[in-house]
């Protein structure tokens, strides 16, 4: 929060002359302006709630001469320190960007793996009550039961190390050195044998991992794949033959309040 | 909705002397009913108290209540109000065997018991996977930063002295929504079987207002939206989407967000999955592709029959339900009664809905009432008088992209059984000769 009065008033300064400034950048002509009625009545007869936004653009002549012109000055905000970017910035991608140096060997991931993870995900990755099985499953991605492990479906093994670096141990999240983290991704990766046993997991080696699943994936192809939904008139009278009860959930009857209110006619 | 007399288990427990009198007046009108359709249906308003009349007085107005002789409680008896005690029932549920702790797990809205287009702050369905964080307001910070022209820290106040603040109504449904129908009939009553999905007014302003104060690179083409809680919930929403309609909001329904719906700061991504609507969101960072982050790749990906799995499956697509009679609101009386249900889309507005009493064979288009806005919840009803026969009760919804909520047997047909999110099949409920309602499917 703001430290005194002096630096208070300067943000309120700023403010309000970024305020002062944007109403004469809104475009006029928008179908909702901001701060006005949000949501009305548009030409079709339905409620429009499009989001407008002030276009950012060049500030208007009477704006003050250290304005940027590339940028609407709103003079709210602050730069972003490098070692504030440095203690949020944990996110890892598939080509490796954001991975921190370090390294860690499969045999030492096996120690923290004990001692972190396998009260809820198994000694082997094979998962406890509900938790999240890791290790296993390949070949039953098509299957009645498909078990999607690390190694059956995971895409990415930066996935891995950027949720257990983010994630995990859940409840004491955070907690662990980028050393440890290789360690247990390594650990992880020889349990769905894509890594042999004296592996050492580091910041180098890293990309190259390649997990089997990764050309299984494809983007969303709704549009096209189930174009048939787009019926815009579906049938209104006698569109089947007699329809018969297939499936009631009363038989499996798991609904958590096992007694259901009944109807009251008797 | 819930009924004023309560219903079995549903029940207040402290019932008042008037009650027993409500459930005699209720048999009364049920005689009156059984009469024959026909006439129960002509004036069932009028009927019930020519029934009760001719039996003599009713108790609820003979003698004078108790509430009508007594002062009752000051105007701040409760400085925070609380629904009716008599509506002590009307809460989010949990299903136990389904997730592994309550930290990581899901409570369904009461939508049986909900009318109108706006669900209560209280009530909607909570979805957390690291539990709930609780951030004080004056210590909450959110970052901008990646490919940008300048990284940027902005405090609360910041987020809202800054100009151009929208309100918006928008449904959040969870991509999981329906998920454990996809083999079947399971789960009776459509707070489980529907009941991730809320519908609140936003309070906030576009993303699109703080990323141009960033200045985004030309060659930025997505965002990873970070939240503050213990499972740092990351997701990657393509940069076009963030321009286009997304919010950052500090407010629902008017008040505060509540803690368990991001306090102070949650990320709006209207018509999208429920996931991506990042809650205490902390960090916002531009990048030239997706971060391929946990819950977009292992979770919320969509398995098809053949083993191979769609990803970025953002949009929600056109769906509904009847929310009474539902398993959890059966019908209790022959005669007039109002069908009632919700319609979403995320792909634009609710255009119509069409409800089915035989399964499927035939349809009638029912009436939408109240706003019908984009991405926003939609109610509509249909006015039908039951005489007692057996219903298979179904609604089929439809936006105006042209889309129609599929079945289920069309969408298994497409994706297989193993797909988890995106159920939006067609929803069959049972109605029984006695108003018992069960989850169920046809074919």
């Amino acid at each position: 929060m703001w430290k005194s009065a002096e630096a208070l008033l300067a943000v309120a300064v700023a403010g309000a002359v970024g305020l002062a400034v944007l109403p004469a950048g809104a475009d006029p002509a928008a179908p909702a302006e901001p701060g006005t009625a949000a949501q009305k009545t548009g030409e079709t007869g339905k409620l429009q709630q499009a989001v407008n936004v002030p276009a950012p653009g060049p500030a208007p002549a009477s704006a003050p001469a250290s304005a940027p012109a590339s940028a609407p000055v709103i003079g709210l905000g602050r730069t972003a320190l490098p070692e504030e970017i440095a203690a949020w910035n944990i996110d890892v991608r598939p080509d490796g960007e954001g991975l921190p140096a370090g390294a860690g060997s499969v045999r030492r991931g096996e120690d923290l793996f004990l001692q972190n993870c396998a009260t809820c995900h198994g000694e082997f990755g094979e998962g406890a009550g509900r938790w999240p099985v890791l290790a296993g499953g390949r070949g039953t991605l098509q299957s009645d039961r498909p078990e999607k492990t690390i190694g059956s479906f995971w895409p990415y093994a930066s996935t891995v190390f950027d949720y257990v670096r983010r994630a995990m141990p859940f409840g004491n999240n955070q907690s662990l050195t980028a050393d440890d983290t290789y360690a247990i991704v390594a650990y992880l990766l020889n349990l769905n044998d894509l890594v042999p046993e004296d592996y050492v997991l580091s910041k180098d080696n890293f990309p190259k991992v390649e997990l089997p699943n990764q050309p299984n994936f494809f983007d969303d192809d709704r549009e096209t794949a189930e174009k048939a939904f787009w019926k815009n008139d579906p049938c209104m009278a006698d569109c089947a033959g007699a329809v018969h009860v297939t499936a009631r959930a009363q038989v499996l009857n798991v609904t958590p309040d096992a007694d259901p209110p009944k109807g009251n006619l008797e | 909705m819930s009924t004023q007399n309560g219903s079995g288990s549903r029940g207040p427990e402290h019932a008042s002397p008037g009650r027993a009198g409500s459930i005699l007046s209720r048999r009364r009108f049920l005689a009156a009913a059984g009469m024959g359709a026909g006439a129960a249906a002509a004036g069932a308003g009028s009927a019930f108290g020519g029934a009760v009349a001719a039996a003599g007085p009713d108790p609820n107005i003979v003698p004078v209540p108790e509430w009508t002789k007594m002062l009752g409680a000051g105007v701040n008896a409760n400085p925070y109000g609380k629904p009716s005690v008599f509506e002590k029932d009307v809460v989010r549920r949990e299903v136990d065997w389904l997730t592994a702790s309550h930290e990581s797990s899901v409570s369904f809205t009461p939508l049986y018991a909900l009318d109108g287009v706006i669900t209560p702050n209280g009530l909607c369905f909570v979805r957390h996977h690291g539990g709930e964080a609780e951030i004080d307001p004056d210590k909450y910070r959110l970052m901008i930063h990646g490919m940008v022209d300048r990284p940027l820290v902005f405090t609360l106040e910041d987020i809202k002295r800054m100009p151009g603040r929208v309100n918006r109504a928008y449904f959040l449904e969870c991509a999981a929504n329906s998920g454990m129908e996809w083999r079947g009939a399971q789960l009776n009553g459509c707070q489980f079987t529907h009941g991730m999905i809320h519908n609140v007014f936003y309070t906030g302003v576009p993303l699109k207002t703080l990323l141009d104060m960033a200045g985004v690179n030309p060659k930025g083409k997505w965002v990873l939206a970070e939240g503050a809680d213990a499972a740092v919930m990351t997701r990657s929403i393509p940069l076009e989407k963030a321009m286009q309609d997304c919010l950052v909001a500090f407010a629902m329904n008017g008040e505060a967000l509540r803690p368990e719906q991001g306090y102070p700061v949650r990320l709006v991504v209207p018509g999208w999955e429920g996931n991506m609507w990042v809650k205490w969101l902390r960090r916002l960072k531009v990048g030239d592709q997706p971060w391929q982050q946990r819950e977009e790749t292992s979770k919320y990906t969509d398995l098809l029959a053949d083993g191979r799995s769609r990803r970025f499956t953002f949009v929600m697509d056109a769906k509904s339900v009847v929310t009474s009679p539902s398993p959890q609101a059966p019908l209790k009386l022959k005669g007039p009664n109002v069908m009632s249900g919700i319609a979403w889309s995320g792909r634009g507005t609710i255009r119509r809905v069409d409800v089915s009493l035989d399964g499927g064979r035939n349809w009638t288009t029912a009436r939408i009432e109240g706003p019908a806005m984009p991405m926003a919840m939609t109610r509509f009803y249909l006015d039908f008088d039951w005489s007692g026969q057996e219903l298979m009760v179904q609604s089929r919804a439809m936006d105006d992209s042209g889309y129609v909520q599929p079945t289920k047997a069309e969408l298994r047909a497409v994706r297989g059984t193993n797909s988890i999110y995106h159920n939006n099949g067609i929803q069959t409920w049972l109605v029984r000769g006695n108003g018992e309602t069960e989850n169920v499917e046809v074919g």
